[in-house]
């Protein structure tokens, strides 16, 4: 390799509380050259792209661009030495004109006004070395997903881009449009910008990248030249790890069906079908944005479904709200639990009994005493470490926080507890105490639907895994089958 | 913990973590002490009533609004809404010759009303209640001045005048009702699943949503306890001027929202008690009083009136930062 090094990332060690995101890790990218960064759910790429883009504070290591070394970066220092990022939210303003857009924070030669002739002009100039028809004057909500990437492109390459990272590029667009962006990053590529491609789509990183670099909890895998190596060699690299977690051994086996769900259309998701028995952790894998979260939320009625139907115990039901799902004994632990889950500046006891505030009132007056002893057991039961129960939420460490969200749906008698990404944010101690529960939940005739993007406490914890892909189920594997490489092969897509 | 409750012990370091947890009430104390003194006519029982019987308007309207803060909402259209029902119970009575007793019930139907538009609006239109209810709050107020006529609407019976006017063992009856209805306020806040989901809504809209409350429905009977109360000052007010204009109840809702973020109702919502209302209340009753005795003009008084309000808001915000960063140090820790 006779390329010149226009980034190199040396020992960059991120810690977020619980977690390290970013452990040691040493990359470097050549000048014109188009660079896969691939990597589970959790990997640490997002981490790695911000820290790039000084989005965030890195703990240790140096970033070096262009031969100079930095080992604090900031979002200005950052643009400033051409680098460029088109984030998976694009950072466009839609009642913006697309002209407006390219050169929102820009001066224009001698004036403080805004030169609405000379942003046109130049903005005419950027977009036609793409090839494409976008009327500068169009405010930019008016454009297709595809050419509002165009903008986003256009935008970071009038800024003499030199490293540009596209995190996820080809997500929202279809497959001509992905064509037309691979186009355009060709075109780059001979200009010598530095491309950082992240993808879940191998396919994609086979006909675009030159080289691929793979990672891993955190930590830098290897970097191969991509003609060297096949769909098979990455996936092993991304997955790469034996179990090490124990998780506990379940008494009792599945018994009959508790929900099935036929042809479930709606919130993103296309026909979906599958069952799952009492005393059954049915798995749910999927890449970021297949459309689990949205599952979660039409078998809760959070999101209206179009079509399809839900059958508990054998009898059609219908879900419109959450008070629907909540009265058919299903419970939803959501994976924002804050956001979502919690009302943090409320006590312990208050969330806990939130659910189930009317059944426990008598003529809409609270039995305060019935309360505490609910609060009380579920405090015991699944051991929320806490002086008070009138303790505020948010005083809590994530797992505590998390065991609350479990208590709610335990006191609210649930017969269906749907899991999403129970253990995320909260360390190993606090994570085998969920999956202890959660075994014994499913040993005492719970169904459970547990979606998570740790392939690791997936494959450890559930009786069969289904796997989404774009909003479709593609695939089923039982547990004499389960197989970390068959899994994120059918995640990635195999069309 | 900080530096002073180290050199304090016992009864002091009490009064301390009390006087923290109080400021409003503090401040009250600190306010009465000094007008006081300033005041000469300040502390005598004729004034004292007095003032409380001015405040007991307002407070009876802030019962209301509070429910609405709480859920993270607000209602801008108070003082309007009053305008309208004083003005229709003063045509009713004196043009219709209805009896307050049936006039009375009509008008806090009406109050009632003017909640289910303002709820309907906002859950249809998904717009913040602070725009809606200024919308609403011109319109209302414009139909005040329509069906007015400009004219100064008189001749009621004798019987309505016991509401604003009357005393019940010395006590003015608007301060008895003020009382009766705080009382079922805090009740219905703190003990009720209901007044437990107002909390909820304030604290975490999408938590509640997920928790089965049924939001719209929340909003709508929000917004009917707010009009319901505006329905009764509209008559105590009525009763108290006994005449029929347009200039009674006009800009009220200002008394109300700065009493209740002086009070610790939070703007942002999930917070809020009555007791710390009522000694808002009271602390916006005593500046007003105090300020009518030293004869300030009505101009200064506004002036002053406003920087009360942004120095609610002020340490409604200073609240929540030094809780957020007391969050911060212990989640550090």
């Amino acid at each position: 390799m006779d390329a010149k090094v226009v980034l190199s990332l040396e020992k960059i060690t991120k810690r977020y509380p619980g977690v390290l995101a970013l452990n040691n890790v040493s990359m470097s990218f050549l000048e014109g050259e188009v660079h896969a960064l691939l990597g589970e759910n959790g990997a640490g790429k997002s981490t790695l792209i911000k820290a790039v883009a000084g989005a965030i504070d890195i703990d240790s290591g140096i970033i070096k661009i262009n031969g100079q070394e930095y080992s604090k970066m900031t979002p200005f220092l950052s643009k400033s030495l051409g680098v460029e990022v088109i984030y998976q939210e694009f950072n466009l303003v839609p009642t913006l004109s697309v002209a407006e857009n390219i050169y929102l924070c820009e001066k224009t030669e001698n004036s403080v006004l805004f030169n609405e002739k000379i942003i046109t002009k130049k903005a005419i100039e950027v977009l036609k070395q793409f090839d494409v028809k976008i009327d500068p004057h169009a405010m930019v909500q008016d454009l297709s997903i595809a050419d509002q990437q165009i903008v986003e492109i256009a935008k970071a390459v009038s800024k003499n881009v030199k490293i540009l990272i596209m995190d996820e590029p080809s997500a929202p667009l279809s497959v001509s449009e992905v064509e037309m962006m691979f186009n355009i990053i060709n075109q780059l590529k001979q200009k010598g910008v530095t491309i950082i491609y992240i993808s879940h789509r191998l396919e994609e990183v086979f006909r675009i990248s030159d080289r691929v670099s793979v990672m891993r909890d955190g930590c830098y895998v290897t970097t191969i030249n991509t003609k060297d190596t096949n769909r098979q060699e990455l996936i092993t690299l991304m997955v790469g790890r034996e179990l090490k977690e124990n998780y506990p051994q379940r008494k009792n086996p599945p018994t009959e069906i508790a929900m099935e769900v036929k042809n479930l259309t709606g919130n993103g998701d296309k026909n979906i079908s599958f069952k799952v028995r009492k005393g059954e952790i049915l798995g749910i894998s999927g890449l970021v944005g297949a459309g689990r979260t949205e599952l979660a939320q039409l078998l809760f009625g959070a999101a209206p479904m179009q079509s399809g139907e839900i059958l508990i115990n054998g009898n059609p039901v219908k879900i419109k709200s959450p008070l629907d799902a909540i009265q058919h004994k299903i419970g939803l632990l959501t994976e924002d639990r804050k956001g979502q889950g919690l009302f943090l500046e409320m006590p312990i006891k208050w969330n806990i009994s939130f659910p189930i505030i009317r059944r426990i009132s008598k003529y809409g007056v609270v039995n305060t005493k019935k309360e505490d002893e609910i609060a009380l057991k579920y405090k015991e039961r699944i051991n929320i470490k806490t002086p008070s129960l009138l303790q505020q939420v948010i005083n809590l460490s994530g797992g505590n926080q998390q065991k609350v969200v479990l208590a709610k749906s335990l006191a609210a008698e649930s017969d269906i507890l749907i899991f999403d990404e129970p253990t995320r944010g909260i360390d190993v101690g606090a994570k085998q105490e969920i999956y202890q529960l959660m075994t014994e939940l499913a040993d005492n005739g719970i169904a459970i639907l547990m979606i998570s993007s740790d392939m690791e406490e997936l494959l450890g914890m559930s009786d069969r895994i289904i796997v989404l892909c774009e909003g479709e189920l593609v695939g089923e594997v039982q547990k004499e089958n389960f197989n970390q490489h068959y899994i994120l092969d059918l995640a990635s897509g195999t069309h | 913990m900080s530096n002073q409750s180290v050199f304090l012990s016992g009864f002091g370091r009490q009064i301390w973590s009390f006087g923290k947890k109080n400021v409003p009430l503090l401040i009250l104390i600190f306010l009465l002490i000094l007008f006081t003194f300033v005041a000469p006519n300040f502390m005598t029982f004729g004034n004292l009533r007095t003032l409380i019987r001015q405040i007991s308007f307002a407070g009876i309207s802030s019962v209301g609004l509070m429910f609405v803060m709480i859920s993270g909402g607000i209602d801008l259209s108070i003082g309007s809404q009053i305008v309208f029902s004083n003005v229709l119970l003063a045509i009713m009575m004196a043009d219709w010759k209805l009896s307050p007793a049936v006039a009375i019930p009509l008008i806090l139907l009406v109050g009632t009303g003017f909640g289910v538009i303002n709820g309907f609006l906002s859950i249809k239109l998904k717009i913040h209640p602070l725009i809606i209810t200024l919308g609403t709050s011109a319109i209302f107020k414009g139909m005040g001045y329509i069906i007015n006529q400009s004219r100064n609407i008189m001749g009621f019976p004798e019987s309505f005048r016991w509401f604003g006017q009357g005393y019940v063992w010395g006590i003015p009856v608007p301060v008895i009702v003020l009382i009766v209805v705080a009382i079922i306020g805090s009740f219905v806040l703190t003990k009720t699943y209901f007044g437990r989901q107002v909390f909820a809504l304030g604290g975490n809209e999408e938590a509640a949503r997920l928790a089965g409350v049924n939001l719209n429905r929340m909003k709508v009977i929000l917004f009917m306890i707010c009009g319901f109360c505006s329905g009764i000052t509209a008559v105590l007010l009525l009763s108290r001027v006994f005449a029929g204009q347009t200039f009674t109840g006009q800009g009220l809702e200002f008394d109300c929202l700065t009493a209740a973020l002086l009070g610790g109702v939070s703007f942002k919502g999930g917070e809020g008690t009555i007791f710390g209302l009522m000694v808002g209340m009271v602390i916006i009753g005593v500046l007003n009083n105090a300020m009518q005795l030293a004869a300030f003009p009505d101009f200064s008084q506004t002036v002053v009136k406003g920087a009360v309000l942004l120095i609610a808001v002020a340490f409604d915000v200073y609240q929540k930062n030094r809780k957020a960063k007391a969050t911060v140090a212990k989640v550090a820790a």
